[in-house]
C-alpha cells in the first residue's frame, strides 16, 4: 500500500497548525476521547453500585462513620479543585499560544495532583496499619476499590501531564499537543467531577 | 521466578488434550512452513499485520471468528457426545473436571470469539463503505482493538495447553469462581481474556460511533444511512453502555481472586449475588449487541435481492433502537429465580415481552419488502428467509421464557439452552454468514459458489432443528443444563437426536470449507467475477467502488442525499462518473504499534494469570512506554498523489467498460461531486 | 480523515479567566456548605442528606458548564448528547440495580 505512493511528509515540523486535514481530526480526537470518557463514566457507575450494595455490610468491623475524617477529606477535594482551575488556566495560557505559561501552569496542577494522591496514599495506609485494610470487610473491599479506582485514574492522568510537559517543552504548542492537551483537560475536570460523587456518596453520606 | 508456572501445568495425562494439541502444533507447523516456504512473512506483516485499512481488519476479524468457530463447535460436538454416551451407568469419555472446561470454553468462545469478531469484522468491512468514507475515525485505535481480541484468543488457546481454562460455566458466578472454589488458574485465563478482548470491544464501539457521527460522505444525514450502518450503530451504542460493566465486573472479580477483597465472597460480607446482577447488566445488551448488526444484514439481503428499496427505512431504525433501549433494561431475566421480589420480576418480565413489538415491526418490514418484490433466490436470500421462521420461534419461547412464573419451572434447563441457541444459530449466526456470502465479493473481487452455499444452508437448518428441538422437550422432561452423565433413560432418546443434529450442523460447516476452496479455485471463471464491484446490482455506496475497494474507497466521495444513493445514481445515469480532475487524498500510514501492544499485553495476561509479577510489571510499562513512543512519532500519515488515483481509477474504468457498467467513451464531469 | 465533518473546532468554547473563576468560586460554596452540615450537624438527617445530594448534582452541573464548557452551541450538541446518554445509562444502571439488589435484600431477610 504505501509502497505505491510517496510519503509528502508534510507530517513533520510546526507547520500544520494550519492544515485543514490536521484540524478536522484534532477535533474528531477530542469527540473520541469524549465518548470514551463516557464509558469510564459507566465503569465508575459500575463500582458505585457495587459501593452502595456492599455500605453496610461491615462485617463487624468499622463503618464509614467510625473512620472516615472528614476535615482530611475536604483538604484533598481543595487540592482537586485548585488543580482544576490551574488546569484551566493552563488551557486559556494554550490559546494564546504562550507556552511557558502552559508549562507553569501545568506544573502547578501536577503538584495538587500529586499532593492529592499523596493524601490518599496516607489516608490508605493509615486505615490499613489499623488493621482496616479491604480484607476486613464487604464494606472496606467497595471502599477501597471506588476510591482506589479514582486515585488510579487520577494517578495516570499526572503520567500523562508529565509527557505533556516533556512534549510542550520539546514540540511547543503544536497542533498536536494542543489537540492532546484538550483532550488531558476533559480527563482531569472529568476526574474532579467523579470526586464530587466520591465525596458526597462515601465520604459524606458515610458520616452523616 | 515463574510464578505458578511449573512443568506440571501441562496435561501430559490428558490423551484427548494431548491428541489435540499435536494437531494444533502440526497445524501451525505446517501454516508456518508455507508462509516461510511462499516467502510471503514480509507481506503479511506489512499488508495485513500492521494495517491500518478497515477492510483488512474487517478481514482478520473475519477470519479470526471463522477459526474460532471450528474450535468452539469442536467443543459442542464433544458435549453432545458425552452427553448421549454417558448415560445408563456410563460415565462417557469426558471426566467432569474436562467436560465443565469444554462447556464453560464453548459459551465464551463462541459468544466473545465467534460472534462478536463476526460481527466486529463485518461492520469494519462495510460500515465505512456505505457511509461513503475513506476509513474510520481511527484507524490506528481500530488495529488496537483488534489485536486485544487477539490477545484473548491466543490467551483462551494458551488454557488448553498451559493449565486449564475456567470450570465454572461461561458466566463464572461467584462463589464457585471465587478463589475458595476455583483455586487453580482457569477463571484467571477468563477474567483476563475477556477483559482484554472486551477492552478492544469497548474501543471499537467509540471507535465506530465518532466514524458515523462525523465522516459521513457530503450530505448523507443520519437518518438516511444504510440499515446495516444504522444496526450496528445501535450496536455500538449499547457497547459503549454495557462493555464498561464487563469491565468493572471482572476488575472487581480480579480483585477478589488475587488481593482477597470480599467484594462477591460469601464472607465477611460479600454479595455475589452482585455479580450476577452486574454480568447481565451487561450479558443482556450483549447479546442484543450480536442480533442487531444481523437484522440488518438481513434488511441489507432482502432489499437488494428484493430489487426494491426497504419497506419502513425509518421504522427500522426507530424499532433498532427501541430494542437498544429496552435491551439495556431487561437483564433481571436471566436471575427471576434470585430472590427479587413480585414487583420487580414483573417489571423485568413485562420489560422482556415489550421487545418482542419492535421486533414484530421488523419482521413485517421485511416481508413488505418481499411483498411484490422479484425475489431472486441466492444463498443470502435462503438464509434470511431461514432466520425468518427459526428466529420467530425462538422470539416466541423467549417471550415464554419472560414470563417469572414459568421460568421458576424452566430456569437453568435445557429449554433455556434450546432458547437461547434457536436466537442466536437462528438469528445472529445465520446473519453473519449470510452477511459473509453478501459482502465476500466486496472484499475479494469474486462470488462465492452458490451451491456449496446452499448446501451448507440445507444442512445448518435441519441440522439446527434436529438438534435443538428435542432439548426444547428435554427442559420440560427436567434436564438441567451442563449434565456431565444422565440416569433417566427417557432422556436417552432425545440425546441421541439432538448429537445427530450436531453431525448435521458439522455437515454444513464442511460444506462453507468446500464452498471456500472451490470458491478459490474458480476465482478466475468469468462467472465468478465481479471486480467492478457490483455483482448484486444493489442499492448503497459500497458497491459503487471496485471491489475489491482501492485502499482510499473513493477517489472522489460519493454524493448522497437519499436513501439509496447508489440506486438513485444508477438510474440518473451519474452513477461512475469520473471527475475532469482528481484532488490528492490524506491517508494514514500502517503501524505495528498495534501488533506489539497486542503481543505485550498477550504477555501481561499471561504472567497475571501465572502470577509472574515481574514479568506482568514489564510487559504493562512495555506497552504504556510503546504506545508513548507511538503517540509521540505524531505521524499524520500521507497524500496518495493523483497519478496514483489516475492508474488505479483508470483500471477500474477499463473493468466497468467490460462489464457493460459504462459506454467506453465516458467523458468527465467538470466538477467534483465534492464541492458540488 | 479529509471528508470529517468541519464543525467548529474543540476550541470553540474554551472559556475565560472569568468563567472559571465563576466555576470556582460557585464550587467552593456548593463543597463547603455540604461538608459543614455534616461536620457541624445543625438540621435534621434526612434534610442534610438531600441538600448533600441536591448540591453534589449542581457542583457536577456547574462543572460541566464552567470547566468542560458543555453547552446547548451547535459545535457542543454531540458531546451533550452523548453525556445525556451516558447519563440515562448511569441512572437505569445504578437504579435498577439497587431497585433489584435491596429487593433482593429485603426478601431473602438477610443481616
Amino acid at each position: 500500500m504505501s509502497n505505491l505512493v510517496t510519503n509528502v511528509g508534510h507530517a513533520h515540523g510546526h507547520d500544520h497548525g494550519h492544515d485543514d486535514h490536521h484540524h478536522d481530526s484534532g477535533e474528531m480526537t477530542v469527540f473520541g476521547f469524549w465518548l470514551y470518557l463516557m464509558t469510564d463514566c459507566i465503569l465508575f457507575a459500575s463500582i458505585f453500585a457495587a459501593y452502595a450494595v456492599l455500605v453496610n455490610n461491615v462485617a463487624g468491623g468499622p463503618s464509614g462513620h467510625d473512620i472516615f475524617e472528614l476535615p482530611y477529606v475536604l483538604g484533598e477535594t481543595a487540592l482537586l479543585l485548585f488543580s482544576s482551575i490551574t488546569y484551566g488556566f493552563a488551557m486559556l495560557a494554550l490559546f494564546k499560544g504562550k507556552k511557558n505559561q502552559v508549562l507553569g501552569w501545568l506544573a502547578l496542577t501536577f503538584l495538587f495532583g500529586a499532593g492529592f494522591i499523596g493524601m490518599e496514599i496516607n489516608e490508605f495506609h493509615m486505615l490499613i496499619s489499623e488493621g482496616f485494610g479491604p480484607n476486613r470487610s464487604g464494606f472496606l473491599s467497595g471502599f477501597f476499590t471506588l476510591v482506589g479506582t479514582h486515585g488510579l485514574h487520577v494517578t495516570s492522568g499526572l503520567i500523562w501531564m508529565a509527557i505533556m510537559m516533556y512534549q510542550v517543552q520539546k514540540n511547543g504548542l503544536t497542533a498536536t499537543n494542543k489537540t492532546r492537551l484538550s483532550c488531558l483537560s476533559l480527563f482531569w475536570h472529568f476526574l474532579d467531577v467523579v470526586w464530587i460523587c466520591v465525596f458526597t456518596v462515601v465520604y459524606l453520606m458515610g458520616t452523616l | 521466578m515463574f510464578g505458578k508456572l511449573s512443568w506440571e501445568a501441562i496435561p501430559f495425562h490428558e490423551p484427548i488434550v494431548m491428541v489435540t494439541l499435536a494437531i494444533i502444533a502440526l497445524g501451525g507447523l505446517g501454516l508456518f512452513a508455507g508462509i516461510t516456504y511462499f516467502k510471503k512473512w514480509t507481506y503479511l506483516w506489512t499488508e495485513w499485520l500492521t494495517s491500518v485499512d478497515h477492510k483488512k481488519i474487517g478481514v482478520m476479524y473475519i477470519v479470526v471468528a471463522m477459526v474460532m468457530l471450528l474450535r468452539g463447535f469442536a467443543d459442542a460436538i464433544m458435549m453432545r457426545t458425552q452427553q448421549a454416551m454417558a448415560t445408563a451407568g456410563s460415565s462417557g469419555y469426558l471426566p467432569p473436571e474436562h467436560y465443565d472446561q469444554i462447556f464453560t470454553a464453548h459459551g465464551v468462545i463462541m459468544i466473545i470469539f465467534m460472534a462478536m469478531p463476526f460481527f466486529t469484522g463485518l461492520m469494519n468491512l462495510a460500515v465505512p463503505l456505505q457511509i461513503g468514507a475513506r476509513d474510520v475515525a481511527f484507524p490506528f485505535l481500530n488495529s488496537l482493538s483488534f489485536w486485544l481480541l487477539v490477545s484473548g484468543v491466543v490467551l483462551i488457546n494458551v488454557s488448553l495447553g498451559v493449565g486449564e481454562f475456567a470450570k465454572t460455566g461461561w458466566v463464572a458466578y461467584p462463589p464457585l469462581s471465587g478463589l475458595q472454589y476455583s483455586p487453580g488458574v482457569g477463571v484467571d485465563y477468563y477474567i483476563w481474556a475477556l477483559q482484554l478482548s472486551g477492552l478492544g470491544t469497548t474501543l471499537t464501539g467509540v471507535n465506530f460511533l465518532a466514524t458515523v457521527l462525523k465522516m459521513r460522505t457530503p450530505g448523507m444525514k443520519l437518518m438516511d444511512m444504510p440499515i446495516f450502518t444504522w444496526t450496528c450503530t445501535w450496536a455500538n451504542v449499547l457497547i459503549v453502555a454495557s462493555f464498561p460493566i464487563l469491565t468493572a465486573t471482572l476488575a472487581l472479580l480480579t480483585l477478589d481472586r488475587y488481593m482477597d477483597f470480599h467484594i462477591f465472597t460469601n464472607e465477611l460480607g460479600g454479595n455475589p449475588m452482585m455479580y450476577v446482577n452486574l454480568f447481565w447488566a451487561w450479558g443482556h445488551p450483549e447479546v442484543y449487541i450480536l442480533i442487531l448488526p444481523a437484522f440488518g444484514i438481513f434488511s441489507e439481503v432482502i432489499s437488494t435481492f428484493s430489487g426494491k428499496k426497504l419497506f419502513g427505512h425509518h421504522s427500522m431504525i426507530y424499532a433498532s433502537g427501541a430494542i437498544s433501549v429496552l435491551g439495556f433494561m431487561v437483564w433481571l431475566h436471566h436471575f427471576f429465580t434470585m430472590g427479587s421480589g413480585a414487583s420487580v420480576n414483573a417489571f423485568f418480565g413485562l420489560a422482556t415481552m415489550l421487545i418482542s413489538i419492535p421486533t414484530g415491526v421488523k419482521l413485517f418490514n421485511w416481508l413488505f419488502t418481499i411483498y411484490q418484490g422479484r425475489l431472486r433466490f441466492t444463498s443470502q436470500v435462503m438464509w434470511t428467509l431461514g432466520f425468518m421462521v427459526t428466529f420467530a420461534i425462538g422470539g416466541m419461547t423467549g417471550v415464554l421464557l419472560a414470563i417469572p412464573g414459568a421460568d421458576f419451572v424452566l430456569h437453568n434447563s435445557l429449554f433455556v439452552i434450546a432458547h437461547f441457541h434457536n436466537v442466536i444459530i437462528g438469528g445472529a449466526v445465520f446473519g453473519y454468514i449470510a452477511g459473509f456470502a453478501f459482502y465476500f465479493p466486496k472484499a475479494f473481487g469474486f462470488k462465492l459458489h452458490e451451491g456449496w452455499g446452499k448446501a451448507a444452508f440445507g444442512f445448518w437448518i435441519t441440522g439446527f432443528f434436529v438438534a435443538f428441538m428435542p432439548l426444547y422437550a428435554l427442559g420440560f422432561m427436567g434436564m438441567t443444563r451442563r449434565l456431565n452423565t444422565t440416569t433417566n433413560p427417557e432422556w436417552v432418546p432425545y440425546l441421541y437426536v439432538a448429537m445427530f443434529g450436531a453431525v448435521l450442523i458439522a455437515c454444513g460447516i464442511a460444506c462453507q470449507l468446500i464452498q471456500l476452496y472451490v470458491s478459490v479455485r474458480d476465482r478466475n471463471k468469468p462467472e465468478n467475477m465481479c471486480e467492478h464491484g457490483d455483482p448484486w446490482n444493489a442499492h448503497t455506496l459500497e458497491w459503487s467502488t471496485s471491489s475489491p475497494p482501492p485502499f482510499y474507497n473513493f477517489a472522489v466521495l460519493p454524493k448522497a442525499d437519499v436513501i439509496d444513493p447508489f440506486t438513485e445514481a444508477k438510474e440518473n445515469g451519474t452513477a461512475y462518473q469520473a471527475p475532469a480532475k482528481y484532488e490528492p487524498i490524506h491517508m494514514p500510514n500502517n503501524t505495528a504499534t498495534g501488533v506489539v501492544m497486542g503481543g505485550l499485553l498477550t504477555v501481561f495476561g499471561f504472567a497475571m494469570i501465572w502470577h509472574i509479577w515481574w514479568l506482568a510489571i514489564a510487559s504493562l510499562v512495555g506497552t504504556v512506554v510503546y504506545f508513548a513512543i507511538h503517540a509521540a512519532r505524531d505521524d499524520q500519515g500521507y497524500m496518495v498523489p493523483v497519478d496514483v488515483i489516475e492508474r488505479i481509477e483508470a483500471e477500474q474504468h477499463k473493468r466497468l467498460v467490460a462489464a457493460g457498467k459504462i459506454p467506453a467513451n465516458a467523458t468527465r464531469v467538470e466538477t467534483s461531486l465534492e464541492q458540488a | 480523515m479529509a471528508n470529517a465533518h468541519s464543525h467548529d473546532g474543540h476550541d470553540a468554547g474554551h472559556g475565560s479567566v472569568k468563567s472559571y473563576a465563576i466555576g470556582f468560586i460557585l464550587s467552593v460554596i456548593l463543597t463547603v456548605i455540604p461538608f459543614g452540615l455534616v461536620m457541624y450537624p445543625t438540621l435534621p438527617k434526612s434534610l442534610t442528606l438531600w441538600i448533600v445530594l441536591i448540591f453534589a448534582v449542581v457542583q457536577v452541573l456547574v462543572h460541566l458548564v464552567y470547566f468542560l464548557h458543555l453547552d446547548r452551541s451547535a459545535a457542543q450538541r454531540n458531546n451533550v448528547v452523548a453525556f445525556v446518554f451516558a447519563a440515562i445509562v448511569i441512572v437505569l444502571l445504578v437504579g435498577l440495580s439497587l431497585w433489584i439488589m435491596f429487593s433482593i435484600h429485603t426478601n431473602m431477610m438477610a443481616h
